[in-house]
């Protein structure tokens, strides 16, 4: 029990990654930008992978008319997002400590578990939320105005997760750093609620 | 069984080639051997070049970079002469670049570059060129490939013998052509002998910034100064300049200055000189002289004319100055990496002449004179010399390195490289160039470090070698391979203007500091905006200030309203994309200057005088984006008189 509740802990603490390393990037190639512009997408922001990429992508995105990238004061997730994940981490220590003291049983690292995975897949929702918003929600007096094959307007958004061709650009959405010791805290925490379970059966006594 | 066949066939034919290749000798190269040629200029597309060249423009003015081993020109950088292309010299930032004590001289005939060194070696900060004819000498950094700064030299005509730099970048050097009276004065041309002077001018280079100033002028005996070269490593201290017209003629100097068997190479020692003037010493005299600075962060030049310069007579310093006798006319005065030999390329003799050094500073020691000119003390020609070059050639010019120990020298009569060893001046081998060669390159050539795999012969006459192009054309340069014992010959392509020297570095050296944009940040332009709700238009008097900004794909404002005849309407373009590559332009109809092209994050200003009453349009020159064409604009012009009010506006 006592590997488990450190492994919680460990678990935890990595989600707090997300204030130092950016949890998703979406990147933007096209042949007249052989250094590709990115946004990464930090829990509280958006920064751009090159100092001026975001201006340079709202720059290109005014012809089709996409609002700009939005500033954390734009979009609430930015304010509220960190919180949760404090929360969260502070939570999931906490359970870990008492784990530790054998005040918790390991199925209290499960709940945390479940939890952070509810709130996560939240997160992605929302996410293509902006997402598919960004990239339809069109200023309709826009200098181009493409349509598909069959007549309806075309859709910038880029993908969610993978590449998708977006006129003469590809453009690649992937985790960063951030976003994948947030995957790797929340399968310590998975471990650590089998490891407890394992010590805690009462033929290992 | 047929597939058999046809294998042995094959083999068969296979081996018979094999055979009728060896049996060509190496004066008869087939196919096979130039596709491999080939393959050595061939940079595939995407790929980038292996070094940097940068050739003088001469006549144009302009200094021409270029990629090696392709010859692709990737840029004409403006140096003393108006450039339409980018606005320089007629934006009201970059006018005072050309300005001189003769007023605004809108040309020259740059000729000599060089790059900075340390220790010896290349560091790529700045590249120095030398304006011919109204003296100058400029620098250019080499982050963002600009001129920066021009120094005009005073006392000084026919600033031939310059730019070259000191190892540490302590100097750069600029050596007069023409012997002129000092200061000018109204005399008769034939009292020239004995009473011209040829100012050799010291130039500091401040370490940060690369700031010029002049340190002091040596007022030389009145012959002409052709070329110059620095000593390095163990010569690192002195400077050698080439001689001719020691005959001191004032007219036809094709024979009259072709009299003397021998003329001078002046060595300079002029760490002495520089301890004699931080001492005191030296002579303050009034004279006139421009010195232009470009500011980075203001995107903004200055000119300043200063009105006196220290002077040292080379008499007042002994042991500063000695003359070593060389063969008719030398041209270049080469210095090979180790500083050890001092080449002479006496331009109307078979042969060269190598001084030594050591042999130098032993004859010094010894006091083995052989006479004096105005005081100087003249070596004995037998003392100094190291050996001569037989070279088999005619009209040796100048010579570089390939730090191997070998030697190159071109040959304009006889239209040829030379390769021979240091050391035991037997030619080692000889290539034809197409035609007239005058000067060679081999990037680092001059400096303790050549990086001896390309040679760049720069040529004076082209003839036939491309399409005809009527009488006038380029002219043309070849490329060799000289990685081998042999010369090869790669390539041959047409250069801009007239090279008369080059500088040449590896990629490396330049690449990752080259600049992408200007930080808008860091513009201090008084006239800038940072961004576009800036915009505006002020009027003070008859002088009109459009605070315009550009960005994809439109001006703010675009339309500008109470512009009045006889105004004078400065454009000031901030251009405010912070991306690579995006330019924007800026040209008024009817406008008796040139456009302006903008760089991200830059300010430029272009001045319009409206001389008629209507509405006149103007437009973004560069191809920024896929609206460039709707990138445009108009300004009405009403009567002096009229009582329109100033306005503007974008997107109303």
């Amino acid at each position: 029990m006592k590997n488990a509740s450190i492994l919680m802990i460990i678990g935890s603490v990595l989600v707090l990654g997300l204030f130092i390393f950016p949890m998703w990037n979406i990147r933007l190639g096209a042949p007249q930008y052989p250094d590709p512009l990115g946004i990464d997408i930090y829990i509280n922001g958006l920064k751009g992978q090159n100092e001026f990429d975001l201006q340079n992508i709202d720059g290109l995105n005014h012809y089709i008319g996409m609002k700009t990238l939005p500033k954390p004061e734009d979009m609430w997730e930015f304010t509220v997002f960190p919180i949760v994940a404090v929360i969260m981490s502070v939570l999931g220590i906490g359970i870990g400590l008492l784990g530790l003291y054998k005040k918790a049983s390991p199925n209290w690292f499960l709940v945390w578990f479940i939890l952070m995975s509810v709130l996560g897949v939240l997160g992605v929702y929302d996410f293509n939320l902006w997402l598919v918003d960004y990239g339809t929600d069109l200023d309709p007096n826009a200098i181009m105005k493409l349509v598909n094959p069959d007549g309806t307007p075309m859709k910038y958004n880029p993908p969610l997760f993978g590449h998708k061709k977006l006129l003469n650009f590809d453009a690649y959405s992937y985790p960063r750093t951030g976003g994948i010791l947030l995957w790797i805290g929340m399968m310590c925490t998975l471990a650590a609620f089998w490891m407890g379970k394992r010590s805690t059966k009462p033929e290992n006594h | 069984m047929k597939t058999t066949t046809l294998n042995i066939a094959a083999v068969l034919v296979g081996s018979m080639l094999i055979v009728s290749c060896g049996n060509l000798g190496d004066s008869q190269r087939n196919g096979a051997l130039n596709s491999s040629i080939a393959e050595k200029v061939y940079v595939a597309p995407g790929e980038r070049d292996e070094q940097y060249g940068f050739l003088s423009g001469g006549y144009s003015g302009n200094l021409t970079v270029y990629g090696l081993p392709t010859g692709r020109m990737f840029k004409e950088i403006p140096v003393f002469s108006q450039f339409p292309t980018s606005g320089y010299g007629y934006s009201e930032e970059t006018k005072p670049m050309l300005n001189t004590s003769f007023g605004f001289v809108p040309w020259d005939d740059l000729h000599h570059p060089d790059i900075s060194q340390t220790n010896g070696e290349l560091d790529g900060r700045w590249i120095f060129a030398n304006g011919n004819n109204t003296p100058r000498i400029a620098r250019i950094n080499l982050s963002t490939f600009e001129t920066e700064e021009i120094i005009e030299v005073p006392n000084s005509a026919g600033n031939h013998s310059s730019s070259f730099i000191t190892e540490n970048t302590e100097y750069v050097v600029a050596g007069t052509r023409f012997a002129v009276p000092v200061p000018q004065r109204d005399m008769p041309i034939n009292e020239y002998k004995g009473n011209f002077k040829g100012a050799l001018t010291f130039i500091s280079v401040e370490p940060e910034h690369g700031h010029l100033d002049i340190k002091f002028q040596l007022l030389m005996p009145g012959f002409n100064y052709d070329l110059s070269h620095p000593g390095r490593d163990k010569s690192h201290g002195w400077f050698f300049f080439s001689t001719y017209n020691t005959e001191e003629a004032s007219t036809l100097l094709e024979v009259n200055a072709s009299q003397n068997d021998k003329d001078f190479i002046a060595a300079v020692n002029w760490k002495k000189i520089e301890e004699f003037v931080n001492n005191g010493g030296g002579t303050t005299v009034p004279t006139k002289y421009a010195h232009n600075v470009y500011d980075e962060a203001t995107h903004m030049a200055t000119s300043t004319i200063k009105t006196e310069v220290l002077t040292v007579d080379p008499s007042d310093v002994p042991g500063a100055v000695y003359l070593l006798p060389t063969p008719k006319s030398p041209h270049g005065c080469d210095v090979d990496p180790t500083g050890q030999y001092i080449i002479g390329s006496g331009k109307l003799s078979a042969d060269l002449t190598v001084h030594s050094f050591d042999k130098m500073l032993t004859a010094i020691e010894q006091e083995k004179f052989d006479g004096e000119a105005y005081g100087i003390p003249i070596l004995k020609f037998e003392d100094v010399m190291a050996g001569q070059v037989k070279s088999g050639g005619l009209g040796p010019l100048h010579t570089e390195f390939d730090g191997r120990g070998n030697a190159y020298t071109t040959f304009f009569i006889s239209s040829e490289v030379v390769k021979w060893k240091l050391g035991t001046w037997e030619v080692v081998d000889r290539q034809p160039t197409f035609y007239s060669v005058g000067h060679l390159m081999i990037p680092g050539g001059n400096s303790r470090k050549p990086h001896g795999k390309y040679l760049v012969a720069m040529n004076k006459i082209t003839k036939d070698r491309y399409l005809p192009t009527g009488p006038e054309m380029e002219h043309s340069a070849q490329i060799y391979d000289i990685s081998g014992e042999k010369m090869q010959l790669l390539y041959d392509f047409p250069t801009h203007g007239e090279p008369h020297y080059a500088a040449g570095c590896d990629a490396e050296l330049l690449v990752e500091n080259s600049k992408k944009i200007y930080r808008l940040d860091e513009n201090k332009h008084p006239y800038g905006i940072n961004n576009p709700s800036e915009a505006k238009v002020e009027r003070n008097g008859k002088d009109v200030h459009v605070y315009m900004s550009t960005i994809r794909s439109h001006f703010t404002p675009d339309n500008i309203e109470g512009i009045k005849v006889g105004d004078k309407v400065y454009f000031h373009i901030t251009n405010h994309e912070q991306d690579f590559d995006v330019p924007h332009g800026f040209a008024m109809i009817g406008q008796g200057t040139s456009e302006i092209l903008v760089m991200p994050g830059q300010t430029k200003t272009s001045l319009w005088e409206p001389k008629a009453v209507g509405v006149w349009p103007f437009y973004c020159t560069d191809f920024c984006s896929a609206l460039h064409q709707e990138m445009q604009g108009y300004v009405r012009v009403s009567p002096a008189n009229a009582n329109v009010e100033l306005s503007w506006s974008v997107g109303d």
